[in-house]
């Protein structure tokens, strides 16, 4: 075309990003990838093909690492930790530093690896990709440099096995890399499939920047190569991805003691209020669901509008997609890129072709031959369709309308995930009213998918657990200083020849919904005390009264909506009201135990202490106003968790009770105690406290009977968001396993319970979760 | 509401060579839609800011497009100290806006900038000096840069400069009708402009820079179209702050939304502070995103911008040569 010819037509034309460099890098490495293991690249061996989805031409060939190279990987890890922890936080904080300039530096190269390798527009990886990687090393650098003064009693964990997706590649590896190696942790980390090149050349900037030999290992493989990591001999596993291998690496991991977070899929709402600036919503669709063609865990994928604008809001959605460029990758002018791989371009085809409601439109605009999905928008939905529910991972919204802001909530609720949500008003009531209330751990006000190393990224439901970035992502790479070891779990004292009976039968039942309920199976077991007093029955709970249990805990999520200064006065009066009855407790605890009534009392003023403290966290635990690198601000919101089932220590009657459901009453999540097995009197006497402490009916749950059982149904149960396991880590395989049905966060403790770590601020987060609130502002 | 009198121009063309579209007549006003337009500041920025990242033009479509932008720039000289000679060196430029031989060597002879914009009493000149070339002439008008003199003096003033010879006029709003929320004075006054503008194109200057959120200076342009505007254009190049494309994105929204509904067509000029030819790009980038390529022509968009023209003659010549050129192988305007 000549100068005239386009003076009419004014077309864009090409803008092509040359890949000179990054082809040549590849060519200095022969075409071919080994592992990065202990400093050095391996020989490249036996493998697969990495190609550019844009023109499907391979780009390199990797090597496959199997389960014998991930020992290696691991065993380099292992022997480099010891020092690399002993280091310095500024001796860290100086290699983290370097490792951000590095990125810099180079970060043109890693921009066009990235957009070839993964099929993702240039200009995606060259201002948001490869910024954001950069940002996370130089934030965690300072991370490593306040480790000592501000995590004083935090340790590493020791070697992380990180598995990461291909829709972010270097972004993720700098996710998981940039906090472990801060914290003084090792890594083996395995780049996707599909796209393991910017790994690769990252491995080869450790070198240069300085990173000891071990640090950082790089390994590259498929899904079996994830499952060999996983199952190596590691302390902790990282996983980003789907949320069905998410659960397989739950069950892999239930009872080995390996630390663990997952950050998976999503069907985040869009939610479009009637008030909105409605052209800036549907520009903020383009980069919810057509950022990085749709596959992006958080993206704003299930469109909601208020009914009195869809018609006009759907209309000019239809005219902003009709302008997206979709095409080479490289291409500096192009909106849409190549989905990764025809695999993944199959599976959307086959979801949108199998859709049979709705209307379906496609973007009106040219489609190049090849990887390409058009950008697509099916209106007309209902929750009950499935492309409503199911995650398609490609760049097609799914919408549907809604009357009211709680029809716009329950909508947005109405899924089995909990990454993100969106949501756009100008009423700033409106916004601050929804945002807490949206199942999600992030959530854009007027905004969308924005990122930043201070903010805690992460999700609730089945969209995993765990924050990255921020304070509270520090927490997953690193565990307590000092170890704690707990007391043998007591076993109930038999039933003795003869013994003695009491003078009046007393009867001890659940307490669910704030009432006494008699066991669902009709059964019931004797409490013997230590000189063969029988002390009293309890019931045998079973699956009904752990699934009564749990709809009363769901009937109370108002709970965390109520007031911390309203828990803290219930909490004061619940231990007011058990110092009222403090001899009546201790003369309990050593009937049961057999302790003497000096340990005993001692046991009844701690819980009465510890009661105290909740009642003290209950209006001080706060959030956070995040500086993030904008005009605006992120506020990290601690949430009450969910249903918390917590299964008490066998040892400590009342304390271990104590223990469990004073944070979860502190922050406000309703809990499903399952009471000490061997001595249960206790806790059901404290059924009268809780009856007489204005404790909302739902809030606290008792159950008596096999912990194990107990234990495995509120595993296994998908509305109990978070399991405490102080009673028996022996249990933790099964009811890990379990746990992995909905993705429950499970946490397992055994200490002292008298011992100043066993309160504070470690069960509150595990009674909360950080909703990260993004708030843009400005005016003029 | 008040029902626009002057409806004699909805098929004029004013005889301009570029335009060949209905003129906007206007509509009654419509507050409901009118208030109900939001504006928010933090995503009409990021937009902004991104855009320049998502959109680039290279070689012969870089040469292209800054062509357009000559094409479509309106070359004004608006100072105290302007005078005859210095409008007919305007006029001059206008005409010949890039050196024969760079425009030969690319295939545009020919090629003329959008129009030459003056003050009233330069009209006549500038008319005489661009005889022949189909250039029209635009005059500021209405009290310009600040639109406080009596209201009759402002129409008077239009009429004055349209008998003088000027096909455009670039009117200012009073900036207080849209900070007292007066829409309905705003929407009298821009129909009292049009009509006194008769075959004459109006450009409704807003001064966005002064009117202190976008949210106002979406109404604004709304209200302004409603009345009966060819053009709205954002500032007059004298307030603090001028052009730019957080402003231009909430007017090229307003007119998308305005012809979505009425089905007109309206023009849209930024002013001040346009001097790169990057800038030129990226607005031109905005308006065919934003608004569609039959946006990208001089009967519906102009820049106004005088230094804009220096920058782009020095990358043209750079298209030419390969090598980076100077300001001083350029003749000024």
């Amino acid at each position: 075309m000549n100068i005239p010819d386009i003076f009419e037509t004014m077309d864009y034309g090409p803008a092509p990003e040359s890949n000179a460099e990054a082809l040549e890098w590849i060519a200095t490495h022969g075409g071919k990838f080994g592992h990065f293991i202990g400093g050095a690249f391996t020989k490249p061996a036996k493998g697969f093909e990495t190609r550019n989805p844009a023109t499907g031409a391979v780009l390199a060939q990797v090597s496959q690492a199997d389960s014998k190279v991930v020992a290696e990987a691991v065993a380099a890890a292992r022997k480099a930790q010891p020092k690399w922890a002993a280091l310095p936080g500024h001796g860290r904080a100086k290699v983290l530093y370097a490792l951000a300039r590095l990125l810099q530096k180079h970060s043109r190269l890693f921009a066009v690896l990235e957009s070839m390798d993964n099929g993702k527009p240039i200009r995606e990886a060259r201002d948001i990709d490869i910024p954001l990687a950069t940002r996370h090393f130089y934030y965690h650098a300072g991370m490593a440099q306040l480790m000592e003064a501000e995590l004083a009693d935090r340790a590493a964990l020791g070697v992380c096995g990180q598995i990461i997706p291909w829709n972010f590649p270097l972004l993720m590896l700098a996710w998981k890399i940039a906090p472990a190696l801060a914290m003084g942790n090792t890594v083996v980390l395995k780049p996707a499939e599909y796209t393991p090149l910017t790994a690769l050349l990252f491995a080869q900037i450790c070198d240069e920047a300085g990173v000891p030999a071990g640090v950082v290992n790089i390994i590259t493989g498929d899904g079996e190569t994830g499952a060999a990591l996983v199952e190596a001999e590691v302390d902790k596993v990282a996983f980003t991805g789907s949320t069905e291998v998410g659960r397989a690496i739950r069950r892999a991991t239930a009872g080995t003691g390996k630390s663990l977070t997952l950050e998976l899929g999503g069907k985040s709402p869009y939610i479009v209020f009637d008030d909105a600036d409605l052209d800036s919503a549907v520009e903020g669709l383009v980069d919810a669901i057509w950022f990085n063609q749709g596959q992006v865990c958080c993206a704003g994928s299930r469109l909601l509008v208020h009914e009195a604008v869809a018609e006009d809001f759907y209309k000019r959605l239809k005219v902003r997609m009709d302008g997206l460029r979709i095409g080479d990758p490289l291409d500096k002018c192009i909106d849409v890129g190549a989905v990764v791989d025809p695999v993944q371009l199959a599976q959307i085809t086959s979801m949108v072709d199998g859709c049979s409601e709705g209307e379906v439109y496609r973007a009106d605009t040219p489609l190049p031959e090849g990887c390409f999905y058009p950008p697509t928008l099916i209106t007309g939905l209902s929750a009950a369709s499935p492309l409503m529910q199911e995650e398609i991972f490609g760049p097609v919204l799914v919408s549907t309308t809604f009357r009211t802001p709680v029809e716009a909530v329950e909508l947005a609720n109405n899924t089995r995930y909990g990454l993100a949500a969106t949501l756009w008003t100008e009423n700033v009531n409106l916004a601050l009213d929804i945002a807490p209330k949206l199942a999600a751990g992030v959530v854009w006000v007027n905004a969308t998918n924005l990122f930043d190393a201070a903010a805690g990224f992460g999700g609730v439901r089945e969209s995993g657990f765990g924050r990255e970035g921020g304070w509270e992502g520090l927490l997953a790479y690193t565990k307590p200083k000092v170890a704690l070891k707990g007391a043998a779990v007591p076993v109930p004292f038999a039933a003795p020849e003869g013994g003695t009976r009491p003078d009046l039968d007393r009867t001890a039942k659940m307490y669910v919904g704030g009432k006494q309920a008699r066991p669902d199976s009709g059964y019931s077991q004797a409490i013997w005390g230590p000189k063969g007093a029988l002390l009293g029955h309890v019931g045998i709970g079973s699956r009904k009264d752990v699934r009564n249990a749990v709809e009363a805990a769901g009937k109370a999520r108002g709970w965390g909506k109520t007031t911390g200064h309203l828990r803290a006065q219930i909490l004061f009066y619940l231990a007011e009201n058990l110092s009222a009855r403090a001899e009546e407790f201790a003369g309990r605890i050593s009937d049961l135990t057999g302790t003497s009534k000096a340990k005993a009392s001692a046991e009844v003023e701690a819980s009465i202490a510890r009661l105290f403290t909740y009642g003290a966290w209950a209006d001080k635990f706060d959030g956070a106003a995040k500086p993030v690198p904008m005009r605006g601000v992120a506020l990290a919101m601690n949430e009450p968790v969910g249903i918390i089932g917590a299964l008490c220590p066998g040892e400590a009657p009342l304390l271990g009770l104590v223990t469990a459901i004073s944070p979860a009453m502190a922050m406000g999540a309703p809990v499903v105690a399952v009471a000490s097995e061997a001595f249960p009197l206790a806790a059901t006497d404290f059924y009268q406290l809780l009856d007489t402490s204005d404790v909302p009916a739902g809030a606290v749950n008792i159950l008596t009977g096999p912990v194990a059982d107990l234990g495995a149904t509120l595993a296994a149960h998908l509305e109990v968001d978070t399991l405490w396991n102080f009673a028996d880590p022996a249990l933790d395989a099964d009811l890990q396993s379990a746990a992995a049905g909905n993705v429950k966060r499970t946490w397992t403790q055994r200490m002292d319970w008298s011992a100043p770590q066993a309160e504070g601020r470690a069960f509150l987060q595990a009674a909360s979760e950080v909703k990260t609130v993004w708030v843009p502002y400005g005016e003029g | 509401m008040t029902l626009k009198t002057d409806t004699s121009t909805q098929s004029a063309t004013a005889g301009l060579p570029q335009v060949s579209l209905a003129r906007n007549p206007g509509i009654e006003l419509d507050l409901d839609w009118a208030l109900g337009v939001q504006a928010n500041t933090s995503a009409i920025e990021r937009r902004a800011a991104s855009l320049p990242g998502r959109r680039s033009v290279k070689k012969a479509f870089q040469a292209a497009w800054l062509c357009k932008a000559v094409s479509l720039i309106d070359l004004t000289t608006l100072s105290g100290d302007d005078t005859e000679g210095r409008v007919r060196r305007l006029c001059a430029k206008a005409r010949q806006p890039v050196r024969p031989e760079i425009l030969e060597a690319i295939g545009m002879q020919g090629l003329t900038t959008g129009a030459v914009c003056v003050y009233h009493d330069m009209i006549e000149t500038a008319v005489r000096a661009l005889e022949g070339t189909g250039i029209p002439v635009a005059a500021v008008s209405t009290g310009f840069p600040a639109g406080l003199s009596p209201l009759h003096l402002r129409i008077l003033e239009i009429e004055e400069s349209v008998k003088a010879g000027a096909s455009e006029i670039d009117i200012v709003i009073s900036r207080r009708h849209v900070l007292t929320q007066n829409w309905q004075a705003l929407y009298d006054e821009m129909a009292a402009f049009r009509a006194a503008c008769g075959p004459a194109h109006v450009k409704a200057i807003l001064a966005t820079g002064e009117l202190g959120s976008l949210r106002n200076v979406a109404r604004a342009s709304l209200i302004c179209m409603m009345a009966g505007a060819d053009f709205i254009k954002t500032s007059t190049g004298k307030e603090s702050v001028n052009a730019t494309l957080p402003v231009s994105l909430v007017m090229m929204r307003a007119i998308r939304d305005y012809h979505a509904r009425t089905g007109h067509m309206v023009g849209y000029k930024p002013a001040g502070g346009i001097s790169k030819s990057k800038d030129a790009v990226t607005y031109l980038a905005l308006l065919k995103d934003e608004l569609g390529p039959r946006w990208v022509q001089p009967d519906l968009f102009r820049f106004g911008a005088s230094s804009l023209l220096g920058d782009i003659e020095r990358q043209l010549e750079h298209h030419v040569t390969g090598a980076y050129s100077a300001q001083y192988r350029h003749p000024m305007g």
